[in-house]
């Protein structure tokens, strides 16, 4: 005899779950009850969102998918903002809510939410599981769902009877599950293949435009080997950071609102652009219609609906990127000869580097660089969602996949704390940092009290302006320095922490930068570095909401 | 821009309309009409959906649609030889002495039925497509349409082509 609860644990361990991240209520007493003596960790959070964020954080620090747990009705619903970040980024993430019993499902029960409803157009798929039975086909069928394909979050609501109930006998699992209407391409059509490598051949000033997908393909090898043996220039979106190393000869950093200007006008230029697990967002493309608009363009992704949803596509490849690139590698005889559009890139890119005022002022992009030539590429960098998120991806030297883990499609404020915990439980020996921004960090700021208690040796770097940076900026520059409720009073955050349990260090001036990263890097437990930085520094280029990529301001700071 | 007839075939599942005409609302695209029963293959159900577009959009549609892990198969049947049709049941006023046996003949005229005779109304029950309905529809509006129901459309590829899982 095995209730639902016990099924459920079961599920979770054969698809080999080691860690969750949760928060207990009414109708998951009977899973908490069997979570007690069970061998999986379950990190118990201080606020729903955090749980759903930690398992993301997870998932992309790990490549596994990650796992989170709430109880119905507002633990469900706390969790939505998480569910929708991982789907807007393609994260593998399993949600499980508990729900009212069934025989009350429907009928405004205390603390009934209808989850599956609200989750509908932010989940890749969900279940509502009607008795215990079905739960272990359900798991199968949510696992694989959640890390195939385009990856995506996936939720499972249990009502607490399917949780008590029992069943005799144990339910047999097919070796995959059995899913007719979800059968994901992988292997890209060879016809096609071939199109793109002549198109290639015969551009002039071809460019590859690489985003998330390669980091959720494991592609970054194939991504170089194709960039080096064609000698194409690559530039990353925010999502495809650390796909090629921030200082590879052809690397281009990020595009876009606020790329650099090599990389944007590389893309206004070049007359090929193969663009691999992107999604041509609006941050990147700016005006849409002056976007690489002399390019013919090679779209690879694994997500059909992305291949020509906002630009046509001349030579459209759905498939798995590692194997679509494998396969293309495979089919190169000979390179192209790009050498005077290289050369010309190379120009760019000297002529018009990232800069920022060099004038002994606590600066963010300082700190960043700092942080980055301190880490030397190791570690987890996580940020949150503003200035801080542009300046990291900006100036801090990536050099791995899965170094970077940011909310890039919904723009999360909040995520980067979290998510930094969960990042932790999958890198366990690696340095982790959270760049934050007071804004951002005060959404979150409770799992002060989760890191606090489970020792977890996240360190954050509060950029703090006492501003809603980002916001602020965009007042300063579109509406006239009317600065309407951006501005944040001080906080004391070193002294928040010291609450906590978690050290802590304010630091005002530059010198004093590299000693307190030093000292929270050496840290064994948690730290909270609280650095009073240039309150309206802006982040620059940007290009400005409508404009085309090559009409940025801001480039040149003196 | 134009009508596209789109036959889904899905799962039959709790929720499944619910994630079709989600889809829809959220990415902004409208339903023109919508039919949905069950199907020739056991656990499934087919929809039929009229949307309006452009071919960019409906295959943008149709992709999302595919996304769907409960959907099955998606086919355009616009550009194909098909069969569709539509039922409507119009409730007509006709009292005695006012025009009862016109709209009994306009009825034989378009082959409709006449499925319930009242002392004050007549039911006209009618099969076709679109067009038809809607000139039934508007012949009837001088004697007083009292009600109009009408069911969303429903299409058939002609011949030995079908909309099936292949699987």
């Amino acid at each position: 005899m095995k209730t639902g609860a016990k099924l459920l644990i079961e599920g979770l361990q054969r698809e080999g779950v080691e860690t969750l991240f949760g928060y207990p209520g009414g109708v998951v007493l009977p899973i908490y009850d069997e979570l007690y003596d069970s061998p999986l960790r379950h990190i118990l959070v201080r606020h729903e969102q955090a749980a759903a964020h930690a398992a993301d954080g997870y998932a992309r620090a790990s490549g596994r998918v990650g796992v989170c747990l709430a109880t119905s009705g507002p633990g469900a619903c706390n969790l939505v903002t998480g569910i929708a970040t991982a789907y807007m980024d393609s994260v593998p993430v399993v949600a499980i809510t508990g729900q009212v019993p069934t025989f009350l499902l429907g009928n405004d029960a205390f603390q009934e939410s209808d989850i599956t409803g609200i989750t509908m157009p932010v989940t890749k798929h969900n279940y509502l599981v009607k008795e215990p039975a079905e739960l272990p086909k359900i798991m199968q069928e949510a696992f694989y769902i959640a890390r195939t394909g385009r990856q995506g979050p996936v939720l499972i609501d249990m009502p607490k009877d399917v949780s008590t109930n029992t069943i005799d006998f144990d339910p047999v699992l097919p070796e995959k599950p059995v899913l007719r209407g979800y059968q994901p391409t992988y292997r890209g059509h060879q016809k096609q293949i071939e199109k793109a490598i002549e198109m290639l051949l015969l551009a002039e000033r071809p460019l590859i435009y690489a985003g998330g997908g390669i980091i959720a393909s494991n592609a970054s090898r194939e991504l170089m080997q194709l960039a080096e043996q064609m000698m194409i220039p690559v530039t990353t979106t925010l999502m495809g950071l650390g796909s090629i190393p921030c200082d590879h000869p052809l690397n281009l950093g990020m595009l876009g609102m606020h790329g650099t200007e090599y990389a944007n006008f590389a893309v206004t230029e070049c007359d090929c652009l193969l663009a691999l697990g992107v999604r041509f967002d609006d941050r990147v493309t700016g005006k849409l219609d002056t976007f690489a608009s002399r390019a013919r363009i090679i779209h690879i992704d694994i997500d059909p609906a992305e291949i020509g949803k906002n630009k046509y596509a001349d030579v459209p490849i759905v498939g798995d990127l590692k194997v679509v690139l494998g396969e293309m590698i495979h089919k190169l005889s000979k390179k192209g000869n790009y050498d005077n559009w290289l050369e010309k890139v190379r120009a760019w890119k000297k002529k018009h580097p990232l800069r920022y005022k060099d004038d002994g002022v606590l600066r963010p992009q300082y700190i960043i660089q700092q942080l980055s030539a301190l880490l030397g590429g190791e570690g987890v960098i996580v940020s949150e969602v503003g200035q801080n998120q542009m300046w990291t991806a900006q100036y801090y030297c990536f050099k791995k996949p899965r170094s970077w883990i940011t909310s890039g499609g919904l723009g999360t404020m909040g995520y980067g704390f979290p998510a930094a915990m969960g990042a932790h439980f999958a890198r366990p020996g690696e340095t982790v940092f959270d760049i934050a921004g007071d804004g951002s960090f005060q959404m979150n700021i409770q799992e002060l009290g989760t890191v606090a208690a489970n020792k977890i040796p996240v360190k954050v770097a509060v950029l703090n302006n006492c501003f809603l940076g980002m916001v602020r900026q965009w007042q300063e520059l579109f509406y006239n320095r009317r600065y309407s409720f951006t501005e944040l009073p001080p906080v004391d955050f070193v002294g928040i922490a010291k609450a906590y349990g978690v050290d802590g260090i304010r630091v005002e001036s530059c010198e004093d930068v590299v000693p307190a990263l030093k000292s929270a890097i050496d840290s064994d437990g948690p730290f909270v570095l609280d650095f009073r930085v240039e309150r309206e520094e802006n982040v620059f280029p940007i290009v400005p909401p409508g404009a085309a990529n090559n009409e940025m301001i801001g480039g040149h700071v003196p | 821009m134009k009508p596209h007839t789109l036959s889904v075939l899905v799962e039959n599942r709790a929720g499944v309309l619910s994630r079709v005409t989600g889809l829809f609302s959220r990415r902004g695209y409208n339903i023109e009409s919508l039919a949905v029963g069950t199907s020739e293959e056991p656990g499934m159900s087919r929809i039929t959906i009229v949307c309006i577009g452009d071919d960019a959009g409906i295959e943008q549609v149709m992709k999302q649609l595919n996304k769907l892990i409960d959907v099955i198969k998606v086919s355009d049947l616009t550009d194909s030889e098909r069969v569709e049709r539509e039922l409507a049941l119009i409730k007509v006023a006709a009292e005695p002495g006012t025009g009862r046996n016109e709209i009994i003949q306009i009825a034989q005229i378009f082959r409709a039925q006449i499925v319930d005779v009242g002392t004050k109304t007549l039911v006209l029950q009618i099969v076709g497509n679109t067009e038809k309905i809607d000139a039934l529809e508007k012949v009837l509006r001088q004697f007083g349409v009292k009600e109009f129901v009408r069911t969303g459309k429903v299409g058939i590829l002609r011949g030995l082509k079908t909309v099936k899982s292949g699987k």
